[in-house]
């Protein structure tokens, strides 16, 4: 009955801790229990000479917000262009859904469930803001060819419905003033609303945000996290961040990992890391 | 498998058998592929002064030669004594250059690249009608001699035959070496040259620094303008004047892609490289396809060259940030 | 006021996704078809069917190809002409190989010879951007200008060098030139452009468009979404290249009636039609009949003013003043509207929507 019950690991995920672990503090604990959906063991970057990220390992966990904070020129764009894609570590294993990867291409990490958004907005500033986010659902639209050059029957149908899809979003963004102005005609913080869209349409199963929160004003932060949240708690959508703004990070994360000089410096919950001297050191540029 | 060895036989056995045996022939043809590529290089020294300065891929150049030469020949038919009519000239491309900036230029100076490269193009149309226009559409001679340049030939025995060096050719070539060091000494040296460089980065950052745009773009079209006109007087030297001269301008292309598009060095090196390859493959594989392959073979080189080295061999490489 | 939408809302995505979602657009497309494929047959002359309507339909689909690769998507093309090239010879040569078939037929087909050389041509585009890629489609365009020449299987060994109209009918009534009579020539070159404009218009407006508009705007962010650039890219030279090939086969066969190489070169071609679209507007279907029609007619137009005012000017000189008038009014259209004519129609309608308040 035992054998029965009790199904084999799947890879990477963590055998729950036992409740007699109490030097363990509770959200280590519950960080534990669950599942392991994004792996860095030992990653380490350079450009030439230039060491952008040294032997940082950390993992995010499924269905959790996790912050990546540092002074500028830590590595965490780095760090996240390298989750995307875009840049291929010289070291280190990166697995993700389980699986290990060592060569990864921007467009196979969408196909993989990574969606992301960028700190200077990298909407296509031609197009509107329907269109932006319509892009997002490219991988999920499947028509050919033929179907699309006559426009009847199934290729409406598929672009009816991916529609819907999108209109969900646009409600849920509150974007629908603008939907189909020009995104290169509206401010800052609209841009980065619906570059969000764009990301959300891809229906990630994890969702890099670098510095969502820049260049906003206290409203529009509070609205960002608003959305962040419940990108979080309502889909469970898994979030990984970059963030300037420390009451963001405090309030939002579940775990944080700090990077400096391309290094982790700490990683754990929000009040550890606040506490935590090095960080604080870091921050205020003391050498260490 | 037989045709790939008559194929490979063909296309790099034979020439070098028969190189072997007329090697007089094959220094002619590297000869007249200098010379080509010598020009060639003058007409992309000219894209690259504009582009290095302003950013701009000034699609005119080609017909900017011809209209320097063209100007010059229409001049002294008029009557004016020859060096009169060049120092005359050298004011029409400065005109020409006060007037391409007053009136394409600064209207545009914030668009995007695209659209300056579009408005050379309409200013190359404009150029070709203005022309034909004022100067008629026949082909004119330069006026050579009047100008102190020598005619006629050098015949060097080498190699057990014949090679012929045109005097002007030389000449040309001559020519082209100080123009070129000239140029480099200016844009590494001087103070202008500097500040050229500058601009060429960022319009809008230069503008917040201080520099004058206006006067900026003046000074380097009148530099490319003054280029023209050498190229121009060299290479109608060699052939009339005509405006066929600007379809052979577009192979100042190929010669950018392998030099980079801001590079001195690199124009007068690509230009030498297309114009002798282009002349060796026209003489030894053009007979196997019917020949005038040159019309086609430098740019199919430049595009090889493209995808292992895409900002070519001196340019800056892209880097793309997001 | 006239032009307003007030009144038409959608209640479906359906209506909100049509071509022409309002209703003023859509009686306006209604009365322009039926105006070109009633009215115009019946009192235009053969002077202005063949010199001004069928050269402008013909080069609107040309630039609809181009607006394609270039304007939609990004890849800027100078090698047009040779594409239109292809599709001529292309139709030639399955003329002339299969002579029972219909030519509409063989002129459709021959669009795909074309597509397929433009592809094997937008293979550099993979890591060439830009000017470089400009100048990797000269490439193609001297490359085919010479085989056109030189390869004496594709004109059928002629003397000339040229390729000859062959005689042709549609429905029992001569078609191809020089044999059909202009009013029919018009109506097939129409039924043709018509349908296949209908056609990009839905790749543009579904998810090919809109891959091509992120591939233009920001091509990273596009891989990132998982747009494959290649494949994106490819096809685009594919569509772009089928619609000139078909332009290049109707030219030949509906309009001239014979062609050198000289048709489909640089200055005849291939430079024309990249300033029809950027007169007319870049990324703008509208856009490339406007700039066809400018492009086109203005010769016309040029070289008859002086009658108009009782002037006597030579043929020469009116070309001059033509490629003088073409290329100031490519300058003065870039400094007033970069966005080309299709941006003024667009700001005309504005206009329309609020007259008579002045915004």
């Amino acid at each position: 009955m035992q054998d029965q019950l009790q199904a084999p690991p799947a890879a990477g995920m963590r055998p729950a801790a036992s409740a007699s672990d109490a030097s363990l503090s509770g959200a280590a604990q519950a960080a534990q229990q669950a599942e392991t959906l994004l792996e860095l063991d030992h990653v380490s970057l350079s450009f030439g000479g230039v060491k952008a990220i040294r032997d940082v390992s950390f993992d995010v966990n499924k269905g959790e917000i996790r912050a990546i904070i540092g002074p500028n020129g830590a590595g965490k764009t780095s760090m996240l262009n390298v989750i995307n894609g875009f840049y291929h570590p010289q070291e280190g294993t990166i697995t993700f859904k389980g699986r290990a990867r060592q060569d990864m291409r921007p467009d196979i990490a969408a196909g993989q469930g990574i969606a992301r958004t960028f700190q200077n907005v990298a909407l296509f500033k031609g197009m509107s803001t329907l269109d932006n986010i319509m892009v997002g659902r490219s991988l999920k639209m499947k028509r050919g060819l033929i179907w699309q050059m006559l426009r009847i029957g199934p290729a409406e149908e598929e672009e009816i419905r991916h529609r819907l899809a999108v209109e969900h979003i646009i409600d849920f963004l509150e974007i629908q003033h603008i939907r189909k102005t020009a995104v290169g005609q509206l401010p800052y913080g609209l841009q980065k609303r619906v570059e969000l869209g764009r990301a959300l349409a891809m229906e990630p199963d994890l969702l890099l945000l670098d510095e969502p929160m820049a260049g906003m004003n206290l409203e529009e932060k509070e609205d960002m996290s608003r959305f962040i949240l419940t990108v979080n708690d309502s889909f469970g959508m898994t979030i990984a961040l970059i963030e300037h703004d420390m009451g963001v990070v405090m309030d939002l994360s579940d775990r944080v990992v700090v990077l400096d000089h391309g290094k982790k410096i700490a990683d754990g919950t929000p009040d550890e890391v606040g506490a935590n001297q090095h960080v604080i050191d870091a921050y205020l540029g003391v050498a260490h | 498998m037989d045709w790939v060895l008559t194929l490979l036989n063909k296309l790099f056995v034979a020439p070098l058998v028969e190189i072997a045996g007329a090697p007089d022939l094959f220094i002619q043809v590297l000869w007249e592929g200098f010379v080509a590529g010598t020009l060639y290089s003058l007409i992309a020294l000219g894209f690259v002064l504009i582009f290095k300065a302003s950013g701009v891929f000034n699609f005119a150049q080609g017909i900017m030669v011809v209209f320097g030469a063209l100007s010059l020949v229409g001049l002294y038919s008029l009557g004016i004594p020859a060096w009169a009519a060049l120092a005359l000239c050298i004011v029409i491309m400065f005109s020409l250059a006060w007037t391409v900036e007053r009136v394409v230029l600064r209207p545009l100076v914030n668009q995007p690249d695209i659209i300056l490269f579009m408005a050379t193009i309409g200013l190359s149309s404009f150029l070709v009608g203005f022309g034909e226009f004022v100067f008629g559409g026949e082909p004119k001679t330069m006026i050579t001699a009047e100008l102190g340049l020598p005619s006629g030939s050098i015949d060097l025995a080498i190699a057990g035959g014949l090679v012929s060096l045109q005097k002007i050719d030389i000449a040309a070539a001559l020519m082209s070496a100080v123009m070129v060091t000239g140029l480099a000494v200016f844009f590494n040296k001087t103070r202008i040259g500097r500040a050229l460089r500058a601009v060429a980065d960022d319009h809008q950052s230069a503008l917040s620094v201080g520099i004058t745009l206006q006067q900026i773009w003046v000074i380097v079209w009148f530099a490319a303008g003054v280029v023209a006109l050498a190229t121009g007087i060299m290479w109608g030297a060699r052939s009339d004047v005509s405006f066929a001269l600007e379809v052979v301008a577009l192979k100042a292309l190929p010669v950018l892609i392998l030099g980079g598009f801001t590079s001195i060095p690199g124009a007068i090196i690509g230009g030498l490289i297309i114009g002798v390859s282009e002349k060796l493959a026209e003489f030894y594989w053009g007979p196997l396809v019917g020949g005038s392959i040159e019309s086609w073979f430098p740019y199919f080189l430049a595009l090889i060259f493209l995808w292992f080295r895409p900002q070519g061999l001196f340019g800056e490489k892209i880097i793309e940030r997001v | 006021m006239f032009y307003r939408e007030a009144g038409q809302f959608k209640t479906n995505y359906r209506d909100d996704l049509a071509i022409f979602p309002i209703l003023q657009d859509r009686i306006a497309i209604g009365a322009l078809l039926a105006f070109m494929f009633i009215v115009v047959p019946l009192i235009a002359d053969d002077f202005w069917l063949n010199t001004v309507l069928i050269p402008t339909l013909i080069f609107a689909l040309a630039a609809i190809g181009l607006n394609i690769l270039t304007g939609y998507c990004g890849q800027l093309s100078l090698g047009t002409g040779g594409f239109m090239g292809v599709g001529a010879y292309s139709c030639y040569k399955l003329a002339t190989i299969y002579p029972d078939v219909n030519i509409v037929i063989l002129i459709l087909l021959s669009g795909f010879f074309a597509a397929a050389v433009g592809v094997f041509f937008g293979l550099p585009s993979l890591r060439i951007k830009g000017f470089y890629l400009a100048v990797a489609t000269l490439a193609s365009q001297f490359f085919l200008e010479w085989a056109f020449g030189r390869i004496p299987w594709l004109y059928n060994y002629n003397d000339s060098g040229a390729i000859d109209g062959v005689n042709r009918s549609l429905f029992g009534i001569p078609l191809s030139e020089p044999y059909g009579a202009p009013y029919f020539q018009y109506l097939v070159v129409l039924t043709i452009v018509v349908v296949l404009t209908w056609i990009a218009s839905n790749l543009i407006r579904g998810r090919y468009g809109r891959a091509w508009m992120a591939v233009r705007d920001m091509d990273i962010a596009a891989e990132l979404i998982g747009i494959k650039l290649l494949r994106t890219k490819l096809l685009a030279f594919a569509v772009s290249s089928y619609y000139a090939g078909v332009a290049g086969a109707m030219m030949v066969f509906l309009s001239l009636g014979s062609a050198e190489v000289e048709v489909f070169d640089i200055f005849n071609a291939s430079f024309p039609i990249l300033f029809m679209i950027i007169i007319g507007g870049l990324g703008s279907l509208i856009g490339s009949f406007m700039g066809a029609a400018f492009i086109t007619g203005l010769p016309i137009l040029i070289r008859a003013t002086p009658a108009l005012v009782d002037l006597q000017v030579e043929a020469a000189t009116a070309e001059h003043i033509q490629l003088m008038t073409t290329g100031a009014l490519i300058i003065f259209f870039l400094i007033i509207e970069p966005h080309g004519l299709a941006r003024l129609w667009h700001i005309g309608k504005q206009k329309l929507r609020v007259w008579p308040f002045p915004y």
